[in-house]
């Protein structure tokens, strides 16, 4: 899969951009239907995200008195190019044909870019919430950054390789990685929701308190591109979390003919990404808003250091075990 | 860190009414609150003065939406008082039942509130569903959802049917298995414990000192409620426990009033199973004699006053209303100080702040901006 017009077609139609969005837009329904159930509300129709996005990109664009407009139409679209390009790199069907040795890093990366942009925005508005939201924001990025950064690179220290593909393939191999890092699979989950800002850590946009901090002035197809940002960053995230901890599209057998086996990895990628998403709806639906210095508090002491106790035992069964 | 000031409302998405706060803070801590809370006069104390009693009872249960069994009782008790009037006893029960009912509507409303200001949206959507029980009950007693139009003077309007008792009866187990495990969720659930307890701390001397009433003050220990200690409708032939804590701060407020939810449904329970048999009203002389009573009720809130004059004819010559938000403002002000900005809406909320109901003048003066 090496010829440019595959590369195209991977980046644009499938798993990339359009299937990307229109998964994204599936999560974000299943998301608000299985957190809606558990409330015991009926939730959003099934196209709702869709007509949420079309609906938001024709309303009027308001643009704050005294702010930069070229940027503040500039910032939506990086975070959601820097997403777009992060998941290029995850395997969906097998393994990225894009992929290299330190991809994992690269993605990581990536998926900092938005709550950075958060954060920018926020300091642009010229405006108290928004200023607040986006302090919030970055406050909370040094909080969780350090956990999920250390619990998602024990992967690559067992499996001895900075590449996302060849930690699936090393999985392949032996077993799925959530069974020798059950800590750092933990780790990762509540950094990814973090990460996501959702409940409990939805400080940031903090409705009752900052109005939606840094999304209070996006208006019209700016708040349109910075949501499906995020919706395209929860489809990447559990992407990644299923990739490193559970095995990721890779069967431990391999189908004929190949189309066959392609399949069956798009079928465990939907399957492992939905169980991501269920957990994480789960932890939405179970918690209320925790405060920035209560989470400041509980992520350097326990977060982090569980993720450092983890990082520990992963060198340990190296040095014990080393692996074929 | 210089002092900034954060300027909330009077139109703000997370505020519910017109009210604003103007906070000044130092960093994230609250040094000082500055509070507006008179936007919303609608002149109902003057419009009451010219009505006769029977129009005004309607008038008044449009003082607030969620305690309007309060106001349109407060006030008939204290004219049958003037009048010298006993009203039968099973309209005082009724009177009890329709009180009590929303008193545990408005708790519950509250414990959603609650919830939804600490983000906890799982527990708003799921008390206010069980709230749709207690208002499916006041629908079915009174044939209304907000204003239940039960009160008269001299009685109540409608009698209940064994039917009606029966179906209110059925109900209250529901309720109180959902109670229950309110109960439990409020001692376990970690983010709401760390949101709620040690947040807007006031000990039993600043409660007295600041006048605080109702939910509020019995959180920090102050031993007082009307129902008992001035007993009125039936609350002295029934048997309830006044509920109190003595954390004093929000987690308090909670406990309390789910505390109270639990009281208020054997309080239902109870008069539902002894309702006394004998008419539902008397007959009352049009005027009311000369007199001035100041009536004393305690609403879900707190303790409600409403101060009456009447001058023998068929009208107040004044009535003056006291909601038990006014009482409790002055201590959220004191109680916000050295708190975390991020604590604001929940400190507020945990007086449950009904402020349109509170609002009894406005200022007129003139400044740059014209008149106000």
């Amino acid at each position: 899969m090496t010829d440019p017009v595959s590369i195209l077609v991977y980046i644009f139609i499938f798993p990339g951009f359009l299937f990307l969005a229109a998964y994204a837009l599936f999560l974000a329904y299943l998301d608000r239907k299985i957190a809606a159930r558990m409330q015991h509300r009926v939730g959003p129709p099934f196209f709702q995200p869709l007509a949420d996005f079309i609906k938001m990109l024709g309303k009027e664009v308001i643009n704050p008195a005294g702010v930069d407009w070229r940027l503040f139409d500039a910032i939506p679209l990086v975070a959601l190019a820097a997403v777009m390009t992060a998941f290029l790199y995850v395997p969906v069907t097998g393994a990225s044909p894009l992929s290299f040795p330190g991809d994992l890093v690269v993605v990581l990366y990536l998926m900092a870019l938005p709550t950075m942009s958060l954060f920018l925005m926020g300091w642009l508005s010229r405006n108290i919430f928004s200023a607040i939201g986006g302090i919030r924001a970055v406050t909370q990025l040094f909080i969780y950054e350090v956990p999920f950064f250390l619990a998602l690179l024990t992967p690559a220290i067992m499996a001895g390789s900075w590449s996302i593909s060849e930690i699936v393939a090393w999985q392949q191999q032996n077993l799925w990685i959530v069974f020798f890092q059950p800590i750092g699979f933990i780790v990762a989950l509540i950094g990814l929701q973090a990460k996501l800002e959702r409940t409990p850590f939805d400080i940031p946009e903090a409705e009752t308190e900052i109005v939606a901090g840094p999304w209070t002035e996006l208006t019209g197809r700016r708040l349109a591109v910075m949501d499906l940002t995020l919706d395209i960053s929860l489809v990447v995230g559990s992407a990644l979390i299923a990739a490193l901890f559970l095995g990721g599209p890779a069967l431990p057998w391999t189908l004929n003919p190949a189309w066959l086996n392609s399949a069956a990895g798009f079928l465990l990628f939907l399957i492992k990404t939905l169980a991501v998403l269920l957990v994480i709806s789960s932890i939405k639906v179970a918690t209320g808003r925790i405060r920035i210095d209560q989470l400041n508090d509980i992520g350097w002491k326990y977060i982090a250091s569980a993720a450092l106790v983890q990082v520990g035992i992963v060198l340990v069964i190296n040095y014990l075990w080393v692996a074929p | 860190m210089p002092e900034v000031v954060v300027s909330i409302g009077p139109q703000h998405p997370a505020l519910k009414e017109p009210v604003n706060f103007k906070v000044i803070a130092d960093g994230e801590k609250i040094v000082r609150l500055e509070l507006d809370l008179s936007y919303n006069h609608r002149g109902i104390e003057k419009a009451a003065e010219q009505r006769n009693f029977i129009r005004v009872l309607p008038l008044l249960e449009r003082v607030c939406g969620i305690c309007s069994h309060s106001h349109a009782t407060a006030f008939a008790k204290g004219v049958e008082e003037i009048m010298g009037l006993e009203i039968p006893p099973r309209a005082r029960y009724i009177r009890t039942i329709i009180a009590e009912l929303e008193r545990m509507h408005s708790h519950l409303l509250w414990l959603g509130v609650a919830a939804h200001e600490i983000g906890f949206n799982t527990l708003f959507m799921w008390t206010w569903r069980d709230r749709e029980t207690v208002q499916d009950t006041l629908e079915e007693m009174s044939g209304n959802r907000v204003h239940y139009g039960m009160n008269e003077i001299g009685g109540v309007r409608r009698d209940l049917t064994p039917a009606q008792v029966a179906a209110a009866l059925e109900r209250l187990p529901v309720l109180e298995e959902r109670i229950r495990q309110y109960v439990g969720m409020v001692n376990s659930e970690e983010t709401m414990l760390i949101r709620f307890r040690g947040v807007g701390k006031m000990s039993r001397e600043e409660a007295l000192k600041y006048g605080a009433v109702g939910p509020t003050a019995r959180a920090s220990g102050v031993d007082y409620d009307v129902r008992r200690d001035d007993p009125y409708l039936a609350y002295a032939e029934i048997p309830w426990n006044v509920v109190t804590d003595t954390h004093g701060d929000v987690y308090g407020r909670t406990r309390v009033r789910i505390g109270e939810l639990w009281e208020s449904t054997q309080i239902v329970r109870h008069c539902l199973e002894n309702l006394p048999e004998s008419p539902i009203r008397i007959d009352t002389p049009k005027n009311a004699p000369k007199g001035e009573i100041l009536s004393r009720y305690e609403a879900p809130r707190g303790e409600l006053a409403h101060f009456i004059r009447t001058n023998g004819t068929d009208r107040v010559e004044r009535v003056d209303i006291r909601t038990p938000t006014l009482a409790n403002w002055t201590s959220v002000a004191a109680c916000l100080v050295n708190q975390n900005i991020a604590d604001i809406p929940v400190i507020v909320a945990a007086i449950d702040p009904c402020l349109s109901c509170t609002s009894r003048l406005t200022v007129a003066k003139k400044d740059d901006r014209g008149s106000r």
